[in-house]
């Protein structure tokens, strides 16, 4: 999409550049393009060195692996923040709470706020986990909720992540970059912090632990070296200062888990896992799976252990549910919700499926239980055949999909060999549920789609990332 | 730490360790094969000594007919089939550090995936070749044993004193023992009292590889400041604790690790006292009596005993 067409968040045209980006405006218009090209050089070798020498890939893999990062901070207001806080604090306190319905009273269920079917035979849906009550009735600790923009005061979420959101080591390692590489634009803005997010994280997951007064043993339980993702949780485990353990480092005995150490069994209070529910155990879930711990859910459920996120949360982040998250918000906390969704069209109703079948050009559909941008068809960039094709599925598995209208997603400023030109960008902040409440720190990860006019941001399908500086709205440090 | 993470450590150390002998021992053996050697008509003995000494000979003779050097050097550099070829090696100890990557620093991590990462562009290069031809070797084998050293300094530079520390250090000196036992099982015929011989003979640069397959040639005459004397060539590699790959000096450091991890947990086991024992006998043994008791039966002794710790070590921490 060419600017003018969508809101750009630097600003141009007659009225200048928005006040909040007046220094990085001012920055890319006085920088000359060979120090900027040298800035994407370093700020790609340094992604090498601290981000990906950190991590565990080769060259090769690394050049797959590594997510590009555009040098233009993304910028966001004190006061545009502070309203997305909101939001996300009440959103994400109405998930836990409809979680704790579902798998307890039901009283949603009851009251006919979510259709039955949509919960009881969702495949996320987790029946082992009726009656379950995680300590403090946590379910979702950690959840990342897409966000995106589409004018000066108009938010939408996208989309819930409340199973195991990723992405968190690219916001901080963003920010290490950014600093480094650019401390002059650095100092004219007065950038909250984002570095304490392992400090939180470790509070908000002792926080949870089943055994209070003890002294609670974290893990994190990766799938391990060979999933996309163990850059990540090795980082984490690092910054956490707590044991990156796989499924065979573990053992259940009594219900009790336990991971093996050098100094014998030694009894874990708290795991982080970033395994999904069917691979966590393969006694009770997929009894292929070898990344799991044998007995894990007994242990689970007899509550000598707090699993992060708990299990079953994929039915309060599914694309069906998603589009009940404000009746949700009504519902459990009497309160207006701050964040919109998008209008979402639930196909499974047949006057919608009518609707969305005569605008497939006009509209995004999605696999209600898709992830990562896959199975997805965006109807004004597929050609003819692509539609003909997802008519066909839409018709034959209504139920499976949802569409929602194209948005104009804003656009950022983003740094290429060819000049500086606008690209779309969506925002992943993190939401940190404790027992001592709810923390976000100020920002989240920016994704941008590199690709002229893609509306695409997830970085298996060519997105890349930035910084996100949330800046105290008057920028009065002239330097 | 977790039993995986300390075994990980412990054979990360040991395939760094490997490497680098491996190296050294194809070096030596060059050399030794360049000179001119009247009577000498064989060229597989050198490299039989040499696939001997790495551990690898069983499975070379499966696979190969007598070993020369294009043969051996390549089964010792990047043959996939030879478990302790300088590729494998070097991808264990990868595999190794990535599987507990959060107990290692940053510049440990970096000096062994550098390592790795040449390595592939030295089988890329050797792809489209046949084999590497003598000077891109010698580069080669310098690369591996400067890989070691960045390893080991890096090591010791950055990690903290605790549990992975130790782990490491005693995956290094138990490989060092164990490769310098094994330099010395191939050679010992050559180091006997009986072999005298004057400089220049065939015997005298035999006795020079050895010195130089574990980089003692100069430290020898620092310490003896004598011409190179066989028995005293035994005595360095065995009992001269200043020797950092004598067996003494190896085992100085099992003790030490081992006794730092006991100090560390607050329990000492079988793994400590057999290593203080061992140590205890070095310190009491002399090269007269090793010589009367038979050097050959000494060091398979030596080296079976040190196969034993490794056991111990397993199963006192676990690691199966």
């Amino acid at each position: 999409m060419e600017p003018g067409g969508a809101f750009d968040e630097m600003g141009f045209g007659a009225e200048g550049p928005r006040s909040l980006y007046r220094h990085i405006a001012r920055w890319l218009e006085e920088t000359p393009p060979d120090v900027l090209a040298s800035r994407r050089a370093q700020a790609e070798y340094m992604f090498r060195r601290i981000g990906i020498t950190f991590g565990v890939y080769g060259d090769k893999d690394a050049a797959e692996r590594l997510i590009p990062f555009d040098i233009v901070p993304r910028v966001i207001s004190r006061a545009e923040w502070k309203f997305l806080e909101k939001g996300l604090v009440q959103r994400v306190t109405a998930l836990n709470l409809f979680l704790k319905d579902v798998y307890g009273a039901r009283a949603v269920l009851k009251e006919k706020i979510v259709p039955d079917e949509l919960i009881l035979r969702n495949p996320s849906y987790r029946p082992e986990m009726i009656g379950h009550r995680p300590p403090h009735d946590l379910w979702v600790l950690i959840a990342g909720i897409d966000i995106v923009r589409v004018g000066e005061s108009e938010f939408y979420v996208l989309e819930d992540n409340a199973r195991t959101p990723s992405g968190v080591s690219y916001m901080l390692e963003n920010r290490e970059v950014t600093m480094r590489l650019m401390p002059d634009l650095f100092a004219r803005h007065r950038v909250a912090p984002v570095d304490d997010y392992p400090d939180q994280l470790l509070a908000c997951l002792r926080s949870a632990t089943p055994r209070a007064g003890a002294e609670a043993t974290i893990v994190l339980l990766t799938p391990g070296a060979y999933n996309s993702a163990y850059y990540e949780h090795s980082f984490l485990a690092d910054k956490l200062g707590i044991e990156l353990v796989e499924g065979r480092d573990l053992f259940v005995d009594r219900d009790v888990v336990y991971m093996r150490t050098t100094l014998g069994p030694r009894r874990v209070d708290v795991i982080y896992r970033r395994l999904d529910d069917e691979f966590l155990d393969p006694v009770a879930f997929n009894p292929d799976s070898m990344l799991g711990v044998p007995g894990l859910l007994g242990a689970y459920l007899a509550g000598t252990v707090t699993l992060a996120n708990a299990i079953g949360t994929g039915v309060a982040d599914d694309k069906a549910i998603y589009s009940y998250v404000p009746d949700l918000v009504r519902f459990y906390l009497n309160e207006e919700p701050l964040l919109k969704n998008v209008p979402t069209y639930r196909c499974r109703e047949p006057e919608a499926l009518k609707f969305v079948l005569a605008r497939l050009d006009q509209l995004v559909v999605k696999e209600v239980n898709g992830s990562g941008g896959y199975g997805m068809l965006v109807g004004p960039h597929a050609s003819a055949a692509q539609r003909e094709l997802f008519a066909g599925k839409l018709k034959a598995d209504p139920n499976n999909y949802i569409a929602q209208p194209t948005l104009a997603l804003s656009t950022c400023p983003t740094s290429f060999d060819t000049g500086v030109s606008p690209r779309h960008v969506d925002l992943r902040p993190f939401v940190l549920s404790g027992a001592d409440g709810v923390r976000i720190v100020p920002g989240g990860l920016t994704r941008v789609a590199l690709k002229q006019g893609s509306l695409v941001v997830n970085s298996s399908q060519g997105g890349g990332t930035k910084d996100t500086w949330v800046v105290d709205d008057d920028p009065a440090v002239e330097v | 730490m977790l039993a995986r993470t300390a075994d990980n450590l412990f054979w990360l150390a040991r395939s760094m360790e490997r490497a680098d002998f491996i190296a050294r021992m194809i070096e030596a053996t060059m050399r030794l094969e360049y000179m001119p050697r009247p009577g000498v008509d064989d060229p597989a003995v050198e490299w039989s000594g040499a696939l001997n000494a790495a551990g690898a000979f069983e499975v070379f003779e499966a696979t190969h007919q007598a070993a020369d050097e294009a043969s051996a050097i390549d089964f010792l550099t990047f043959e996939r089939a030879n478990p302790s070829s300088i590729c494998n090696c070097l991808e264990n100890a990868r595999a190794n550090g990535r599987a507990v990557r959060t107990a290692l620093t940053v510049e440990t991590w970096t000096a062994i995936n550098d390592a790795w990462l040449e390595l592939k562009r030295f089988e890329a290069t050797r792809r489209t070749g046949r084999n590497l031809d003598r000077e891109a070797l010698t580069r080669f084998l310098e690369y591996v044993k400067k890989a070691s050293l960045d390893f080991d300094g890096s090591c010791y530079r950055t990690m903290l004193r605790n549990d992975a520390y130790w782990f490491n250090r005693l995956g290094v000196f138990v490989e060092r023992a164990d490769n310098t036992a094994r330099l010395l099982d191939v050679k010992y015929h050559l180091l006997l009292p009986s072999q005298e011989s004057v400089g220049g003979s065939l015997d005298y640069f035999q006795w020079i590889a050895i010195l130089r397959a574990v980089s003692a040639a100069t430290a020898y005459h620092w310490v003896y400041r004598d011409r190179v004397k066989p028995w005293l060539i035994a005595d360095l590699l065995i009992l001269k604790p200043a020797m950092p790959r004598s067996l003494i000096a190896c085992y100085g450091g099992i003790d030490s690790a081992l006794h730092s991890l006991a100090h560390e947990d607050g329990r000492s086991g079988a793994a400590q006292r057999k290593a203080r024992a061992t140590l205890s006998a070095l310190e009491r043994a002399n090269m007269e009596e090793i010589f009367q008791n038979g050097l050959h039966e000494f060091i398979t002794d030596f080296i079976e005993d040190n196969a034993r710790l490794t056991e111990t070590i397993s199963e006192q921490y676990l690691f199966v």
